[in-house]
């Protein structure tokens, strides 16, 4: 190989070296776990925090624009948008949470399965994925949702099948290429069955990647459950949902009561955001060279 | 990577492919190959849409019959469909309504859905190749940009939009656009179609309206369309600008890096034709291939936006059979649309066939 | 012709600036041959760079001077360095099938170079193309000219290199390990026509290489580096014969060389007496007409083609052959992690090429075989530390458990030379020496009957591959270990091994005592790669 001193000394250092270095170098990064962790906390003891009740309709006080006592305004029925807003993060979190874990656990069995043995596992595997990832995917989304049902479940169920080639694509891969990697084969020179290689060393080492790709996921599929509620589908009135409560706002935007869109789909952007920049900063930690 | 697994597959079921044709055009073969390695998608689509159809939960000729419909009604649907006969049946009679472009009857518009979605289809795709033109030229510059000077202002403006662009959810993009360039600024018309009700629609030829209005010479009609054009093309292409020049970017930075450009800086090449002759024409390969998932993100998100700017396409066509249950139609749209996918997968990698030489031969 | 004075190159890293080349002058004359020799991380890849102009970013030109036929090269204006860059001072490289633009026809990327220098006019370009291409004696130039780098083989891939370095006649060529990644026999030919060419020409001439007796065969003088700086130099014979630095006669040491033993590869005060093997007339593992066929794109693909041989109890057998000989192909089948297509594999008596590959791993056989893979950082679970990786045969194979686990493992890092402190370090925490003593203590954990050696030090640093070896050679006296050394290099198996089976096409062209192979080969081909290897001038007199 080329003589490059700056490689090693890149080789050399530490993980936790690496993260200090990662984080101060990337302070975006810093701001994204702060971001995260106030997610997660409005989650958890939003809706026992909240100053009103986020059902609770008042006509006499509808339409109103922010002020003290309404930060966020209220809606067309006197609803406090600012308590709908951060209850509603439980909804949003939970829904895309489920979805992913659902297909990080499907995609990564598969993708082990196809990646470790290939044959006609893989062949029908790649059929299988080719023939989800040949309908644009928040489309089969709401093809599955109009099938199955109109509820929170088949949301989750809907996001989670357009979220499986991703990670069973991803999961392939990176087994295939540590398939016949010096280590795996020693590993089964020790007396490893191959379910135990590929549990006990393969397996592990695809999850840095994998982990990159279910914060980037979390927010794509955040985005989806609010887009296809925004059109009507999954969650229904008067639950307090970012997407429902954009499309609800959107009836106003034009004679100027911007409030109730705009904050809803605000607190959507911002949690995307930071699950984006998330799987950014993940990426660095994990391989400094994928930075794009 | 999975049409490579594909291709393995053909040969190992078709050995005769290769002898078949003429060695001499690889490249022929490989797109042949390509064009009937479609064949199993469209099989795979159209299985998985009729399943859609027949998995509704409860009584599909209920659903089919719509929410009004009395029993006798119901049992007419359930004739209609043929969902009295077994499934395997039930299919090849889809298949075979497929084949005669009848995709059912919409309840709504009491048209054949077909008809409908043909009607509409048009504004659809006017609106998503604008979007995508817009979004491609502003994002492979941003991404070359980026890339050739990591670190820079520009390399951080790139990361930001990149980052920025795939957290903006569409519908609310397309109401903050709204509110600010009809409510506040004015300078936009209102978010209602493709053409103000002053201006009569341009005679069909090809149903794109910019298009169309051309032919007639009729500019006062182009720009009336143009002006509805601008607001969600634009929304539909800050959505799609992000996966794009992010992969620019990438791969822009990988060629650069690669051993062949420093052979080609040692033999005194200038940078123009290192940057463009050499780096971005390998540099092109991996974003072309991301188009296929820009496409897919961009047909999905056409639908919100078409909501949002009741934008007259099949989008929007679906949304509205959604709110009445007028499944027919919501199904034909789900087909329709990964049709339409499949082809622009197709063309994408004919494309691509088309610039990377090593296609047809036994990739190393 | 080319001068160089204190250049000095740093890389700005995280970790603040890394000095690459801390001050090195050299003068090369016209019509020299300059060999530049270096383990990786001495800076010399980065002093031709650094001349070129063409450091990776982040990487400058600190202090020093540079002068090229009267040119400043280190204040040059980039469009003046342009104009020299291919038209005064060519290069080129390692890895010739990366260094071709994968998706340009050759005969166009060497029109850019002449197009680019005023050379050729879009009506004569391609002639003249296809006359580079001959200049670099390709056969059927023409043909050649609209072929893409995938469809050529990397010995013609760096003659087109070769073609656009010398296409417009640069008086000087800076050679960056033009051979590495190549076979023995494609080096040697890609050498011997950049000598040629050379000197036809009347250039000049940088070879970088980590390769001291490649060097000493076709340099005129060669300067030693390490660590940036220039330890020695001085004409080849001389280099070899009286060393003065520290530091080039360990280098020299470390260089295979026929006539010595494999004790002279390490300094004088680590030689050791080496201890005997004893080599048993009972055979260990006999081979009998093993074959594997892969099932290819184009139609089956025979990678070993009935092969058959003995090896005894004890022995060492080299297994020779060029890439794509099907020597790894039957060590995989040997070490039962890939099933043979038929034959026959007699362990001790057993036929164990009748147990499948798949349930081999619960074989009690498996502890008795096992190998040292090639690449030490391949081989190491990158999530694991050093103790893991030991302990894992350990426990599963051996049923160790608790205490007596804890104190084999220190007992073997004791015994493969790997300080106590470095067991609980990760493998990117390791050097390449360490981590191959790694994973020879995995390997030799059982104590196993018999232990395959996969071209165990061609990843390694010459200096470490003498450690390594060595090591070997008291593991198999100390263990009573029968070795199948697989390896490309016959003068590396000519030290370690008894017996030795050359490959070719998957079958085995010849075998016989090491010495005799060596010394008398019979067949063409032997000859042939005995022929390719660099000889390097004999040691001093004075031991």
């Amino acid at each position: 190989m080329t003589d490059m001193p700056l490689k090693q000394s890149r080789k050399t250092s530490g993980g936790v070296d690496h993260l200090i270095y990662v984080l101060r170098a990337n302070p975006v990064t810093l701001i994204a776990f702060g971001m995260f962790a106030l997610i997660v906390l409005s989650a958890i003891f939003g809706p026992a925090l909240v100053p009103y009740d986020p059902l609770e309709t008042n006509a006499s006080n509808a339409l109103q624009a922010p002020s003290w006592d309404h930060w966020f305004g209220t809606d067309n029925v006197g609803r406090d948008v600012f308590s709908r807003v951060i209850v509603a993060t439980r909804l949003d979190l939970s829904m895309s949470l489920a979805a992913v874990a659902l297909s990080f656990v499907v995609g990564s069995v598969l993708g082990s399965i196809a990646g470790y043995w290939g044959g006609w596992l893989d062949i029908v595997l790649n059929r299988i994925l080719d023939t989800i990832m040949a309908f644009p995917l928040f489309v089969l989304a709401m093809g599955i949702v109009a099938a199955l049902g109109n509820t929170i479940e088949n949301i989750i169920y809907a996001t989670a099948v357009i979220n499986v080639p991703f990670y069973a694509r991803l999961v392939r891969a990176e087994v295939n290429i540590r398939r016949e990697a010096g280590f795996a084969q020693a590993a089964k020179l020790s007396g490893n069955s191959d379910i135990r290689v590929l549990a006990m060393h393969i397996f592990p080492n695809a999850l840095p990647p994998m982990m990159v790709q279910v914060s980037l996921n979390l927010g794509w599929a955040i985005l989806n459950a609010a887009g296809l509620s925004f059109i009507g589908l999954g969650v229904r009135p008067p639950t307090a949902e970012w997407g429902i409560m954009v499309a609800e706002g959107a009836n106003f935007i034009v004679s100027g009561e911007w409030w109730m869109a705009v904050f809803p789909g605000l607190w959507l952007m911002i949690a995307v955001f930071t699950f984006n920049l998330l799987g950014d900063g993940l990426r660095d930690i994990v391989d400094p060279r994928k930075r794009t | 990577m999975s049409s490579g697994s594909i291709a393995s597959l053909m040969f190992a079921l078709w050995p005769r492919a290769k002898t078949l044709s003429s060695p001499a055009y690889p490249r022929l073969r490989a797109i042949a190959l390509r064009v009937a390695q479609s064949i199993p998608v469209v099989i795979g689509v159209v299985l998985i849409s009729f399943l859609l159809t027949r998995a509704l939960p409860g009584d599909p000729a209920a659903y089919f019959a719509g929410a009004a419909a009395d029993e006798a009604s119901i049992a007419e649907v359930r004739t209609a469909l043929g969902l009295d006969k077994p499934l395997i049946q039930q299919f090849f009679i889809y298949v075979g309504d497929l084949l005669e472009g009848d995709l059912g009857r919409s309840l709504s518009s009491g048209q054949a859905v077909a008809q409908d979605l043909a009607k509409r289809l048009p504004a659809s795709l006017e609106l998503t190749l604008t979007a995508l033109i817009l979004s491609c030229a502003i994002a492979i510059p941003l991404g070359i940009l980026a890339a050739t000077r990591p670190g820079s202002w520009v390399d951080h403006l790139c990361r930001v939009v990149v980052t920025a662009g795939v957290s903006l959810p569409t519908f609310f993009t397309g109401i903050v656009l709204i509110y600010v360039f009809y409510y506040l600024l004015g300078i936009a018309p209102a978010p209602l179609g493709r053409l103000d009700f002053i201006y009569l629609d341009p005679d069909h030829v090809t149903g794109f309206y910019l298009i169309d209005a051309a032919l007639m010479g009729d500019w006062e009609t182009w720009s009336g369309a143009a002006k509805q054009l601008v607001m969600p093309a634009i929304t539909l292409a800050l959505f799609t600008l992000a996966p794009i020049a992010r992969m620019t970017r990438a791969s822009m930075l990988t060629a650069l890096s690669s051993d062949f450009i420093r052979t080609a800086r040692a033999a005194g090449l200038s940078n123009g034709k290192v940057l463009y002759g050499y780096a971005f024409r390998n540099a092109l390969l991996p974003v072309v291939t991301t188009l296929g998932m820009v496409f897919s993100f961009a047909l999905g998100a056409n639908v919100l936006v078409e909501k949002v700017f009741a934008w007259p396409g099949i989008g929007s066509y679906a949304v509205e059979a959604l709110v009445v249950s007028d499944y027919a139609a919501v199904q034909g749209f789900v087909l329709a649309m990964a049709l339409l996918f499949v082809v622009l997968n197709l063309v994408i990698d004919l494309l691509y066939t088309a610039i990377d030489p090593r296609i047809g031969f036994s990739s190393k | 012709m080319l001068s160089v004075k204190d250049l000095a190159v740093s890389f700005q890293t995280r970790r603040g600036a890394v000095d690459a080349v801390r001050g090195i002058s050299f003068d090369l004359e016209k019509g020299e041959i300059l060999g530049i020799v270096g383990e990786s991380g001495s800076g010399k890849s980065v002093t031709s760079y650094a001349l070129m102009r063409i450091l990776d970013a982040g990487g400058r030109i600190k202090a020093g001077k540079a002068t090229y036929s009267g040119i400043d090269l280190r204040r040059a204006a980039e469009r003046d360095m342009r104009d020299i860059r291919g038209r005064e001072i060519s290069m080129i490289f390692q890895n010739p099938r990366a260094a071709l633009n994968p998706i340009r026809k050759v005969g166009h990327q060497i029109e850019d170079v002449l197009r680019e220098h005023a050379r050729a006019t879009r009506q004569d370009a391609r002639a003249k193309a296809i006359a580079a291409l001959r200049a670099v004696r390709i056969n059927d130039a023409e043909a050649r000219y609209d072929a893409y780098p995938f469809e050529l083989s990397g010995g013609m891939c760096q003659r087109i290199v070769c073609a656009i370095a010398l296409a417009c006649d640069p008086r000087l060529l800076i050679a960056d390990e033009p051979t590495t990644g190549l076979d023995i026999t494609t080096q040697k030919a890609v050498m011997d026509l950049v000598r040629d060419l050379i000197r036809e020409r009347g250039m000049s001439s940088l070879l970088i290489t980590h390769d001291l007796g490649l060097a000493a065969q076709y340099c005129d003088r060669i300067m030693v580096m390490k660590d940036g700086l220039i330890v020695e130099q001085g004409d080849p014979v001389q280099i070899f014969s009286d060393p003065q630095h520290g530091y080039t006669r360990k280098l020299v040491d470390a260089t295979p060389r026929i006539g010595e033993s494999i004790r002279s590869l390490l300094p004088p005060a680590d030689r050791k007496a080496e201890l005997p093997h004893q080599v048993l007339d009972t055979p260990l593992v006999e081979v009998r007409n093993l074959t594997k066929t892969y099932r290819g794109k184009s139609g089956p693909v025979q990678a070993v083609k009935g092969i058959s041989f003995t090896i005894k109890q004890g022995q060492s057998v080299g297994l020779v052959g060029e890439s794509g000989c099907g020597k790894s192909t039957t060590s995989e089948i040997l070490v039962r992690l890939m099933d043979a297509t038929s034959g026959d594999i007699l362990f001790e008596g057993e036929n164990i090429a009748a147990i499948p590959a798949k349930g081999f791993a619960r074989n009690p056989r498996r502890a008795q075989i096992q190998m040292v893979f090639q690449d030490a950082t391949d081989s190491l679970n990158p999530r694991h530390t050093a103790r893991q990786t030991i302990v894992e045969p350990l426990r599963r194979l051996g049923g160790l458990r608790g205490a007596k686990l804890g104190a084999r493992v220190e007992e073997l890092a004791v015994l493969v030379g790997l300080p106590l402190p470095l067991l609980d370090r990760f493998p990117h925490q390791l050097s390449g020496g360490q981590k191959a003593r790694v994973g020879v203590a995995r390997a030799v954990a059982l104590e196993p009957k018999f232990l395959i050696l996969d071209e165990p030090t061609a990843a390694l640093d010459v200096s470490i591959q003498a450690v390594v070896l060595n090591l070997l050679v008291d593991l198999r006296a100390k263990l009573g270990m029968t070795y199948l050394f697989v390896s490309h290099d016959l003068h590396v198996v000519r030290l370690l091994c008894d017996h030795v089976i050359v490959m070719k096409d998957g079958e085995i062209v010849e075998q016989g005592h090491a010495r005799d192979v060596m010394a008398n080969p019979q067949n063409e081909y032997t000859k042939t790669l005995l022929a390719a290897a660099p000889t390097p001038p004999a040691r001093r007199q004075v031991a």
